[in-house]
């Protein structure tokens, strides 16, 4: 894929970081980026504060320079956007404005080509499974707020390409990536722009509304398509706990950013240390996080295997069939009697064939029989996984449940503790 | 509002510049119903003498003096949360933006600051076709009077690379500014 690239004056300076991730995950999703030939800036707040003629006219020299090429236009910077939209809108719908236009910048402009935002890009034309594919350092672990504003989804006669209330399309790119995504009131809401500067006052209180209802949302961190919204959750953020008293410590990502390094790329190589707020050693934190989450999940669904009327009768038929199985569970003085069963009055194929019904009881029933074996719920459900993929391991555990239930245990604990360690390296 | 306000029927000048200001908006304030999704909703209206809603209410009763010197329409952050919640259709943002200009070009201006940003930031794009980030914030801050403000900012941004000391130029500069000389000739700027 093709597109034409204005990166707008802030991509060139303060937000440097998503000009360059940007451009990553444009290589990474192999969209050719060709930069609008001698782009000017498109006039922003100021341009449609002041007049709606100049608003015009300045997207409109980039599109119509864009338009010769035939190529759609992207534009990360949601400022950018929102400007270029509007004027392709207007365009299209108002043919007397539209002449008013081509004769301001002396070039023909139909707005037959449109402009995209990233999100748009990323979700719409290229697809989150193309995303998925591409993922080779998952971010399991993160807990993100993906954080809209306004630019990006409103107007919504002008975007169109999401919801304006609860927008998804960050949110589904996010997850793409591994990462979880908190479902948070203030999505949509404004962090003040341009107030930041112009009254302070009012602009630190809504940035820290926002700040804080992601963090209340449960996020520890925020993702974020807009230069505007990065410089005030960014940069302001330490101007905003000093107001506020209190810490918020909310790193901020571009989507980008976290695109290329869920991709390979290490978190400098799109200038994540060039954030305000620290934000590379909660990326650095992601793995121990994920083989937490990873852990909790095995626990889960070995406890909702035990309980499942399904896996209980699965377990009373064992109990049926291998009768040390049900007193293993009766504690250690229980586990004490089928050991020695085996030694006294059984003769060998008698042992042999309790041997092979425990097998068959842990091959069927991994989650329960772990947890008989390990008390702990998350070791347990590690050796209900050794289990379930290595067939030498369940024998050896199935001699040694109806030999002597201790050194069984032992044996278990052990296997966990190398799992473990393997997963560690 | 505060204060009490004589209503008579709005003046024929009143009349043609709501006439404008709303065709410029595309929209129309007769619409509004006056039920206050639009204030609920706005992220400033905390800050604002005048709700969304009031703005509108004022506009409707033609009094076009008070709502070009409201506060709230300097306040207002263009976040458009108004408009695509309002259950009649205004496009209140539009109308604010539309009084904004209207305030500045009468030269009635409430909230200095934001006037003044705005200016650096055209200037300085009409100079060099591009934002000049480093310019606007010692122009800015200068005009201002309050220097140290955002200035703070500005040391830190530049070590990290942010912000180059020295103006990004585009080529076609004389054509920017052909750009904005012809928007004045119609009567803007
Ligand atoms: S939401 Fe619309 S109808 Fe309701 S008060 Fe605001 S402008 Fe009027
Ligand atoms: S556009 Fe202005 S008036 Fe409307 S909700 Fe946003 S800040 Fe409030």
């Amino acid at each position: 894929m093709k597109m034409a690239y204005y990166p707008g004056c802030s991509l060139d300076g303060s937000a440097m970081e998503y000009g360059l991730s940007t451009k990553r995950t444009a290589e990474i999703l192999g969209v050719e980026l060709v930069e609008i030939e001698d782009w000017n800036c498109c006039g922003a707040t100021s341009g449609h504060n002041t007049d709606k003629l100049l608003s015009l006219a300045l997207p409109a020299r980039n599109l119509a320079i864009a338009e010769q090429t035939g190529l759609d236009v992207l534009a990360p910077c949601a400022a950018c956007y929102s400007r270029f939209r509007n004027t392709e809108h207007v365009v299209r719908h108002d043919p007397q404005i539209r002449e008013k236009i081509e004769n301001v910048i002396e070039m023909e402009y139909k707005a037959s080509n449109d402009t995209l935002s990233i999100l748009e890009l990323l979700v719409n034309k290229l697809g989150t499974d193309k995303i998925a594919a591409k993922v080779t350092a998952s971010l399991k672990g993160m807990k993100a707020a993906c954080y809209y504003g306004c630019l990006l989804v409103r107007p919504r006669e002008h975007t169109g390409f999401d919801d304006d209330e609860d927008p998804q399309s960050m949110d589904k790119v996010v997850q793409a990536l591994g990462a979880m995504t908190v479902d948070w009131p203030h999505k949509t809401e404004c962090c003040g722009a341009a107030l930041a500067t112009s009254r302070p006052d009012v602009g630190k209180k809504m940035i820290y509304e926002v700040i804080k209802n992601a963090k209340a949302a449960g996020a520890e961190c925020m993702v974020t398509a807009c230069p505007l919204c990065m410089m005030n959750l960014d940069m302001r953020q330490a101007a905003v706990e000093k107001e506020y008293k209190t810490d918020l410590q909310m790193p901020v990502y571009y989507v980008t950013e976290l695109l290329a390094i869920a991709c390979g790329d290490a978190p400098r190589k799109v200038g994540v240390e060039r954030h305000f707020v620290e934000a590379e050693s909660y990326l650095a934190s992601l793995p121990a996080k994920a083989a937490a989450i990873e852990a909790e999940e095995a626990a889960r669904a070995a406890a909702k295997a035990a309980k499942s009327p399904k896996a209980r009768k699965a377990a009373a038929d064992e109990g049926a069939s291998a009768p040390a199985t049900a007193e293993t569970a009766g504690g250690p003085a229980a586990a004490a009697k089928p050991a020695a069963a085996p030694e006294g009055a059984s003769p060998d194929g008698d042992l042999e064939k309790k041997i092979n019904a425990m097998i068959k009881g842990l091959q069927k029933n991994p989650e329960k029989m772990a947890l008989k074996l390990i008390a702990d719920e998350e070791r347990a459900a590690i050796l209900a996984e050794i289990i379930k993929s290595d067939e030498k391991k369940v024998a050896k555990l199935a001699e040694l449940m109806i030999s002597d239930k201790d050194k069984a245990g032992k044996a278990a604990d052990a296997y966990v503790a190398g799992e473990l360690k393997k997963r560690a390296k | 509002m505060g204060k009490a306000l004589q209503l008579l029927p709005a003046s024929a000048s009143d009349k043609a510049l709501l006439a404008r200001l709303e065709e410029e908006a595309g929209t129309s304030a007769k619409l509004c119903y006056q039920c206050g999704k639009c204030s609920a909703g706005c992220p400033v209206g905390f800050a604002m003498d005048n709700t969304p809603r009031q703005v509108i209410r004022l506009l409707q009763l033609g009094l076009l003096n008070e709502a070009l010197d409201a506060q709230s329409i300097w306040i207002c952050a263009s976040c458009e949360t108004c408009s695509a919640r309002c259950p009649r259709g205004v496009d209140i943002a539009a109308l604010m933006d539309a009084l904004r200009r209207e305030a500045l070009k009468q030269g009635r201006i409430n909230d200095k600051k934001v006037a003044v940003f705005n200016q650096a930031f055209l200037s300085g794009v009409k100079k060099f076709g591009r934002t000049y980030e480093a310019g606007l914030l010692m122009q800015h801050n200068l005009l201002t009077g309050q220097l140290f403000k955002d200035a703070e900012l500005g040391l830190p941004m530049m070590k990290r690379g942010k912000l180059s000391i020295l103006p990004e130029k585009i080529k076609g500069r004389d054509q920017i500014k052909k750009i904005f000389d012809r928007v004045k000739e119609q009567g803007g700027e």
